[in-house]
């Protein structure tokens, strides 16, 4: 059918979506963080936990982890970073381009974790800026799709550059709660139905 | 050969067998059931690749020990020892037995002659005893630092290396709820 | 594919030190001799470091001959890279494709656990030692305490004994099934990843159920178990392994039959008995030449003399057989597993030892002794007499040992674990030898390491 013009642009409304360029760019850049893969130990496994079939990482648009930090947006240091680690890890974030985030895995990349030793770098925000920080040792699957949520829900919002300059250049150091293993919140019941 | 219940404190001892044995000339103690001999450093190589032949074909494990802290403890009575001590684990899979080695290194001179060329998969180890520990293996490959940088200053495992523990202040973190 | 003699250029490995000296070192029979001479003839280990690589020397420092035309070039593999086995670095001396000689290095995930042990109580060390090998947890903590145990000398009671043996068993399921998945990836097979976590998951839940956690349990403590096994456990474990069995034949047909896999692990990697022997191999790598050795049946320890298992080896040493022994031990690990559903014995999970052992949480608001009880187990610690001992198991990676130094304190003198993998990454230069670059994936991933306890 040919496409009749005579009302002007009105007869195209139903083919085109309006949006604010900044809108568009962030549903991009939520909707399609490629992480970078940086599973150093035990968090890794449950990163890839996160990424098999149960949890499943990629109704997010997540599961191909890059292993190019040129493709990569999204570096999830899962795990213990240790001396020898940390210059290597420096060398990738800087390898990845902007715009890119930063989630801290655990609680050994968090804050050294329960090695608080001369092996251990304590806390990889001392290395990188980071911007949400996933408590758990190791974290389950749900928590690091907390954290990944909130991730996105920052970067929709525009609240996570926000952060950024409170932090003065820093990652935004959003803190989230664990959620593994914990029941649905259940309904109570108030008097009669 | 002296006797090993010479040896001084130590409760009850089931440690220790009363009368003297002998592995290919060198002291022997049980501890805890396990046979422990103890060779000295010129003696070890020799006396590993002996048993080698006689069907300890594997080493499973070499390690060391930093006595500093703890310098008493039981040993036969004709040795002498030293801070530190190598500890070297063989197995013998027809008789499914552990044999254990244990050699005195001193302090002042903390070399040992290597067990490559009798198991080859002793490189790595030696050179993590080397890396945490500081003591030498003579003829060893590659003797470097395996598990720290390669430009790190001290032995981590010795007594007198610090944890490097970084005192930790919690604040108190509000509450999200 | 049989390792190459010298067809290439001289890149053997000389020492200075010969075995000459010694006399007729090298007339002994073949399966005994010295490794050293058999590996001796194929020079697969790069002995350089980072600096005279990126000085772009080819050939050792010690030999004076440059290689004759060939000119090879030493690349970097890691330690970030997309083989999904933790951060080892590979360097490859390689001519055009061709590996010809390899130096991993280690050392990007040392964690100093064996110095932190030192200042841990023997309750506490379960936590630090069970990260060491962070797929199969339990094996960790099991040596750990096995080790304590026997210094301090403390009987346990059976069922404490099988509720052990049952998570060893379900760490050595969810542990394959590791392998299994990673391998699959490896090898481009995306659609394995997502299978071998599946019924990692499954495996995990019911860890979850059991422990508490689904990694890093903390569960075995030296005297038993933490806790006892929940209700309903012999139905939940049994459902769980009645899906088992025909996912497994899916496995093998989408693997086992099918040609791909077959042509890119048959022949690849492989490795000789004595060469596995002497570099101190253990477990999987070793069974592959052929070698029956397993721990749970050559020096059983828990319950595995009183249960029915095959210990499964393979024929020519390459990685194929190392897939296939993986493969089969998933269904020996339920066998085992079917049996201790059946003969769980009743009584104690922990032994009734009050030096050891906490008493029960209801009775520290009852009795004043019971909570000082618990105070100065949970704080001080229990103290353990002098002593030294070495405990191994069979961990899924080959022989998982303990060496433990105690000098009468509630801290372990000493605490050494003798992880497989360490060991095991010996042989990965032999292996690789002669191989290609896209082979060398394939061979790592059937080594299996876990960069956790090879750096520790």
């Amino acid at each position: 059918m040919a496409l009749d013009f005579s009302n002007g642009l009105e007869t195209l409304d139903h083919n085109f979506v309006t949006a604010k360029v900044e809108d568009v760019v962030k549903w991009a850049r939520t909707r399609s963080m490629w992480p970078a893969t940086f599973g150093l130990a035990c968090c890794a496994i449950e990163m890839m936990g996160a990424g098999g079939s149960h949890y499943d990482l990629a109704r997010f648009g997540m599961e191909v982890f890059r292993a190019s930090p040129r493709q990569a947006d999204l570096m999830i240091v899962a795990g213990r970073v240790s001396q020898k680690m940390a210059p290597v890890l420096r060398q990738i974030y800087d390898q990845m381009m902007e715009p890119k985030w930063v989630i801290s895995m655990g609680v050994c990349a968090s804050s050294g974790g329960m090695f608080n030793n001369y092996a251990i770098v304590q806390g990889v925000d001392q290395v990188v800026p980071v911007d949400v920080y996933a408590p758990g040792c190791p974290p389950g699957p749900e928590t690091l799709i907390h954290a990944i949520g909130t991730l996105h829900q920052k970067i929709s919002d525009g609240d996570i550059f926000r952060r950024r300059e409170e932090n003065g250049g820093a990652g935004a150091g959003i803190h989230i709660t664990q959620l593994d293993g914990q029941q649905a919140p259940q309904t109570i019941q108030l008097g009669r139905a | 050969m002296a006797d090993p219940t010479d040896a001084p404190q130590e409760p009850a001892g089931p440690e220790d067998v009363p009368e003297a044995e002998l592995l290919h000339g060198v002291p022997v103690t049980y501890s805890r059931g396990q046979r422990v001999a103890h060779p000295s450093a010129s003696e070890l190589v020799d006396l590993v690749r002996t048993l080698h032949g006689e069907g300890w074909i594997q080493c499973l494990d070499l390690t060391a020990v930093d006595y500093l802290a703890n310098p008493h403890r039981t040993l036969p009575a004709s040795l002498d020892p030293q801070r530190f001590e190598v500890v070297v684990t063989l197995i013998s899979h027809r008789e499914r037995e552990r044999l254990r080695l244990r050699v005195q290194v001193p302090e002042d001179e903390p070399v040992l002659p290597t067990l490559f060329e009798v198991h080859p998969g002793t490189e790595a180890m030696e050179r993590e005893v080397f890396d945490m520990f500081g003591i030498s293996f003579e003829g060893h490959p590659d003797l470097t630092r395996i598990l720290m940088p390669e430009d790190w200053q001290g032995h981590p495992l010795r007594k007198d290396f610090a944890l490097g523990r970084i005192p930790v202040q919690f604040k108190g973190a509000p509450s999200s709820r | 594919m049989t390792i190459a003699e010298d067809d290439h250029p001289a890149m053997s490995q000389t020492t200075d030190t010969d075995l000459t000296s010694e006399g007729a070192q090298e007339m002994e029979p073949r399966p005994i001799a010295g490794g050293v001479e058999v590996l001796r003839e194929v020079g697969s280990v790069l002995r350089m470091s980072e600096s005279e690589a990126e000085d772009g020397g080819p050939g050792t420092p010690d030999d004076g001959e440059e290689p004759d035309d060939a000119e090879t070039t030493i690349i970097n593999m890691g330690p970030q890279h997309p083989s999904t086995h933790g951060v080892l670095r590979l360097m490859l001396e390689l001519d055009g494709e061709t590996v010809l000689r390899t130096k991993p290095v280690i050392g990007y995930l040392h964690t100093g656990m064996e110095k932190t042990g030192e200042n841990l109580t023997y309750l506490q060390g379960g936590t630090n030692v069970t990260r060491m090998d962070y797929a199969s947890p339990i094996f960790n903590e099991l040596v750990f305490c096995l080790a304590a145990e026997k210094l301090i000398g403390v009987d346990l009671p059976p069922r404490a004994t099988w509720i052990r043996m049952l998570m060893a068993e379900l760490n050595r399921l969810t542990s394959h099934f590791l392998f299994l998945a990673t391998n699959g990836m490896d090898l481009g097979s995306s659609s394995m990843m997502i299978y071998g976590w599946r019924e990692r998951e499954e495996g995990l839940r019911i860890l979850e159920a059991i422990t508490g956690l689904r990694m890093n349990h903390n569960f075995i403590r030296v005297g038993g178990t933490a806790a006892d096994l929940p209700d309903g456990w012999r139905e939940r474990l049994a459902a769980y392994l009645q899906t088992i069995p025909e996912r497994l034949e899916e496995y093998e047909a989408l693997m086992t039959h099918q040609p791909i896999w077959r042509d890119r692990l048959q022949g690849v990697g492989t490795i000789t008995t004595e060469e596995a022997l002497a570099l101190g191999a253990t477990g999987p790598i070793l069974r592959s030449t052929g070698y029956a050795w397993d721990l749970r049946r050559d020096m059983a320890h828990l319950a595995y003399d009183e249960v029915d298992f095959d210990v499964i080896v393979g024929t020519y040493g390459d990685s194929f057989d190392r897939y296939a022994i993986r493969l089969n031990e998933i269904r020996e690990s339920m066998r085992i597993l079917w049996q201790c559903i059946e003969k769980m014995p009743d009584g104690d999970y922990r032994v009734q030892d009050k030096k050891v052992t906490p008493p029960p949480r209801g009775r520290i608001d009852e009795s004043m002794e019971a909570l000082i009880h618990h105070f100065k187990i949970f704080t001080e610690g229990f103290k353990v007499p002098e002593g030294e001992v070495y405990a191994a198991v069979e961990s899924p990676r080959g022989e998982l040992g303990c060496y433990m130094v105690s000098d009468g304190s509630a801290t372990p003198y000493r605490m050494h674990i003798r992880g497989p993998s360490f060991v095991n990454l010996q042989v990965l230069p032999h292996l690789m030898h002669g191989g290609l670059i896209a082979d060398a994936v394939a061979i790592i991933s059937s080594v299996d390491p876990i960069m956790g306890e090879v750096d520790r």
